[in-house]
């Protein structure tokens, strides 16, 4: 650990300035940031490829794009937004706040840190660039379904090769969390005094150590059945185009949880902090997200019951998913627990946390009624679970990562972030948000398919509706980019303890935290 | 929210008024068989049950927030961890799950129930088209291939867009009321899904795989449905179109397939002139091969290649009578030999032979393809 080994400089940076300090940096908190600017770039990319599918499916009939590019823009927003923006996003916090939050001087592995965080460029250069290589970008869904992303031009294979870069990213920032909590929190931080947002990235990285390996043996099995004449997908060789399903959903359902147990730390800290009140049920949350966890390796199969699988698989995965609801309800209820009888305000973290809890929900029951298999084959590949994976993914991931930033922004920058462009950003997010998405449930149980550009008359009017939402919503996001220049430029001076109620380690060093912070690990009682 | 709120009064007033059912756009299709009535009891029982819930959680978050407000003066209290209402928030969602699972499960079952079929179709799913083989019952033998019919103006917004934009095709299926028919799903190319709402059916279509699923219609009506697993460029213009009809008229449909087909065997015997196989081939051209190789005959490249101009088009016919029948594997190119007559593939090749800048004069006989075959 040479690169943190304590100096004259207390605090202050040291080293290459301009340009070269951001590429050989080893500094958890530098890294932390550019891993949060790159995750809203890609944000910001895989925007405006939503908004262009929204403004085709305004209409019915073809008028902005043609259908193969629309394929492509499906895939490729679902890519960019799991793979560039929410996973990366949610490292970005952890590389911030960890550290912080358990006493350590940086991460255990500082340079290995830099390389997890400078791999990400170059495979988003692929993934983006594949739209430039002559047959475009690939068009076979997020999911790169075999044998139809056998079918595609080489756009798939830069996307394969970002997936795989993205993948040793990933495992490579997992490895770095895992054991920076387990071998250096601050004396007296048992595991279980440890916050809640260590907690859920702990569970979340060894999700990751297991489930990313399974992806990028997924992606090689497309690479070479599409280049080097093998078979695992192709029945006219022996192979089985399922078995690609099975194989990706096993990544699949873990990754959704990736994204969301984050998530769920981050409403953890938020919500005792502005109802001045500890959290309700701490030990039960810590064993509600365990159990997610290992419940996460035991449904992937709910994603294919219309693949026709036997009638005991489709109850056995069926039992399984719903039984997910029973862990999920405790977090819940421990919120609401929480939030009862405590003497609360609402600032922007804190609007953005209730907002997170009232429509996560929503996409929670959406979750369960798709886990009845015969609903499920019903909404299967519908808007009706387009409307439920926003639902969990944008009003769940994106949302507690808003709260996260307007929460840590006075640690990161020094700065309060302004309370009326930060209530701004979350009233016109929450409303269009729902004017967007819930209409989409009524597409689906209509009878409206997913990933088609064109749709038959009588969704028309709920898709006019879900693409003004869409815009709105888009544009909504210039506000929270808005607010974070402001936050950084200037702003009303913030304490140590930026948030009156605000617990924890990360609150006793000055805001904005010093380069450098607890050198001397700090004693916790 | 407010938005959200009323959408779910919406919601709520839709299922207390089952006469409104027929209209709704808020709800699953109105179910036409027995299964798809199960399922769309089942949705309401859960949304209601979901609702309940939904208002008892927000009821008290929102008390909360109403009213422990810092700036009414609340003050925090201190409790924290209560083991008795801990084992009931766990308990008591597992109570309301099993109530859940029964009746699913009860309907699992009776899906996966294919036994005994009166009519048995297999559907297979092309890139961009089904095909339809009645493979045992009534009508067994009768085989044909279903496009979509919309026309490609009213997509590009150059006339009007008709009642069933989108969901209409030139051949339906066509099946007896009130008889159970087991469909079997393959696809030749890539996996695409039939669905079909109103009957509660989606089933994956998965290549060199055959599964299967049943339904059994009560009403005779027009049901419709699309393609329901991303299948490439065109998986949105793939429609399903069925029509269930009386016994009286099942039978005089089968009657008038089986003698088409019959005139259509025959019409692969004789010799056919230029003119009449152009005129046909653009036809078949229009049916089968317009969505990749595009009306003007370029393609789009790189994925799709160009006719106008193609060595494979302007070289030797058994070539590209070989292409035709056989497909190109690892390519959307289909196998056309399983879906066309001869007289079809002849047609189509003698089009492309002589249309856009090519001009070879040739004409394909159905005999040459009959030949290609036999080989």
């Amino acid at each position: 650990m040479a690169a943190v080994m304590p100096d004259h400089l207390h605090g202050e940076h040291h080293g290459p300035t301009g340009l070269m300090r951001w590429i050989t940096t080893t500094n958890h908190k530098d890294i932390g940031t550019m891993y949060l600017v790159f995750s809203f770039i890609m944000f910001l990319s895989g925007g405006v490829m939503a908004l262009t599918i929204r403004a085709e499916l305004f209409q019915p009939g073809l008028q902005v794009v043609q259908p193969e590019f629309f394929n492509q823009l499906t895939t490729m927003h679902g890519l960019v937004m799991v793979f560039g923006a929410i996973m990366p996003a949610f490292v970005g916090f952890a590389n911030w706040q960890i550290p912080l939050m358990i006493g350590a001087c940086d991460m255990a592995f500082a340079r290995m840190n830099n390389w997890s965080f400078w791999l990400l460029p170059p495979a988003a250069t692929l993934l983006i660039g594949s739209f430039f290589v002559p047959g475009g970008a690939t068009a076979a869904g997020w999911t790169l379904y075999a044998p139809l992303s056998v079918q595609m031009g080489m756009g798939m294979d830069l996307a394969i090769f970002a997936i795989h870069i993205m993948g040793v990213s990933s495992i490579m920032g997992a490895i770095n969390i895992v054991v920076t909590i387990l071998n250096m929190r601050a004396p007296g931080m048992t595991m279980m005094k440890m916050p809640l947002f260590c907690w859920t990235w702990l569970i979340t990285a060894y999700l990751l150590i297991a489930v990313m390996p399974v992806l990028a043996g997924a992606v090689t099995m497309v690479l070479t059945d599409r280049h080097f004449g093998t078979s695992f997908f192709s029945a006219a060789g022996g192979g089985d185009p399922v078995m690609y399903q099975h194989i990706f959903w096993f990544f699949g359902h873990p990754e959704v949880y990736i994204m969301i147990l984050p998530a769920f730390g981050i409403i953890s800290q938020i919500i005792p902090t502005f109802a001045r009140k500890p959290l309700f049920g701490y030990a039960s949350m810590v064993y509600a997200t365990s159990s997610i966890a290992i419940l996460s390796f035991s449904v992937w199969a709910h994603h294919m019951f219309t693949t026709g699988m036997p009638a005991a698989g489709q109850l056995f995965f069926m039992y399984a998913t719903m039984l997910i609801a029973v862990p999920t309800g405790v977090k819940v209820f421990n919120w609401v627990a929480t939030m009862w009888r405590g003497s609360m305000t609402f600032e922007t973290p804190m609007l953005f946390a209730v907002g997170f809890i009232f429509v996560f929900t929503m996409g929670g029951f959406t979750g369960l009624i798709c886990a009845i298999a015969p609903i499920d084959i019903q909404v299967q590949d519908t808007y009706y679970v387009v409307a439920h994976f926003h639902y969990v993914l944008v009003a769940g991931s994106l949302f507690a990562i808003f709260a996260g930033a307007y929460y840590w922004l006075p640690k990161w920058t020094g700065h309060m972030p302004d309370e009326r462009i930060g209530k701004l950003h979350f009233w016109c997010s929450i409303v269009f948000f729902n004017i967007t998405f819930f209409p989409m449930h009524f597409l689906g149980l209509a009878g409206m398919p997913r990933r088609i550009p064109d749709y038959a008359l009588q969704f028309a009017d709920f898709n006019m509706l879900a693409s003004i939402g869409a815009f709105g919503f888009g544009l909504s996001q210039l506000i929270f980019l808005a607010a974070v220049v402001k936050c950084v430029r200037g702003g009303e001076k913030a304490a140590a303890r930026a948030w009156e109620g605000a617990e924890g380690l990360e609150w006793t060093v000055p805001s904005p935290a010093p380069h450098h912070t607890f050198e001397e690990a700090p004693v916790v009682k | 929210m407010s938005l959200a709120g009323r959408h779910a009064v919406a919601v709520s007033l839709v299922i207390a008024a089952p006469a409104l059912q027929a209209q709704s756009r808020y709800n699953l299709q109105p179910p036409a068989t027995g299964i798809a009535a199960q399922i769309y009891d089942m949705h309401t029982l859960m949304l209601l049950i979901c609702l309940l819930i939904f208002v008892i959680v927000f009821g008290v978050m929102f008390w909360a927030v109403i009213h422990h407000r810092k700036s009414k003066g609340a003050v925090a209290a201190h409790f924290h961890e209560n083991t008795a209402v801990e084992i009931a928030w766990t308990v008591i969602p597992i109570l309301i799950l099993l109530g859940m699972a029964w009746p699913a499960t009860r309907t699992v079952l009776e899906m996966k129930d294919t036994r005994d079929p009166d009519i048995t179709i297999k559907a297979t799913g092309y890139q961009w088209k089904w095909g339809y083989d009645y493979l045992q019952g009534e009508g067994q033998g009768i085989r044909f291939v279903s496009n979509l019919s919309t026309p490609r103006e009213q997509v590009d917004g150059k006339a009007t867009k008709g009642e069933h934009y989108l969901v209409e095709v030139d051949n339906p299926v066509v099946v007896p009321v009130g008889k159970k028919i087991r469909v079997l799903m393959t696809a030749a190319d890539v996996i695409h899904s039939w669905w079909l709402p109103a009957f509660g059916v989606k089933q994956d279509a998965i290549p060199g795989f055959i599964r299967d699923a049943w339904f059994r219609a009560d009403q005779e009506g027009v049901y419709r449905g699309n393609c329901a697993e991303l299948c490439g460029k065109d998986h949105g213009f793939m429609p399903i179109e069925v029509h269930v009809v009386s016994q009286e008229a099942y039978a005089k449909w089968v009657a008038d397939r089986q003698a088409a087909m019959a005139a259509a065997a025959s019409a692969g015997a004789r010799e056919w002139a230029l003119a009449e196989l152009v005129e046909h081939g653009a036809k078949v051209f229009a049916a089968n091969c317009v969505a990749c190789h595009q009306a003007d005959g370029k393609g789009l490249p790189p994925a799709f290649p160009p006719l106008d101009g193609a060595a494979i088009v302007l070289g030797d016919a058994p070539a590209q009578i070989e292409v035709v029948l056989k497909g190109r594997p690892g390519t959307p190119m289909a196998a056309f030999g399983a879906l066309l007559s001869d007289a079809d593939i002849a047609a189509v090749i003698t089009y492309t032979r002589n249309t856009w800048s090519n001009k070879t004069g040739e004409a394909i006989q159905p005999s040459q393809i009959a030949a290609a075959r036999g080989k």
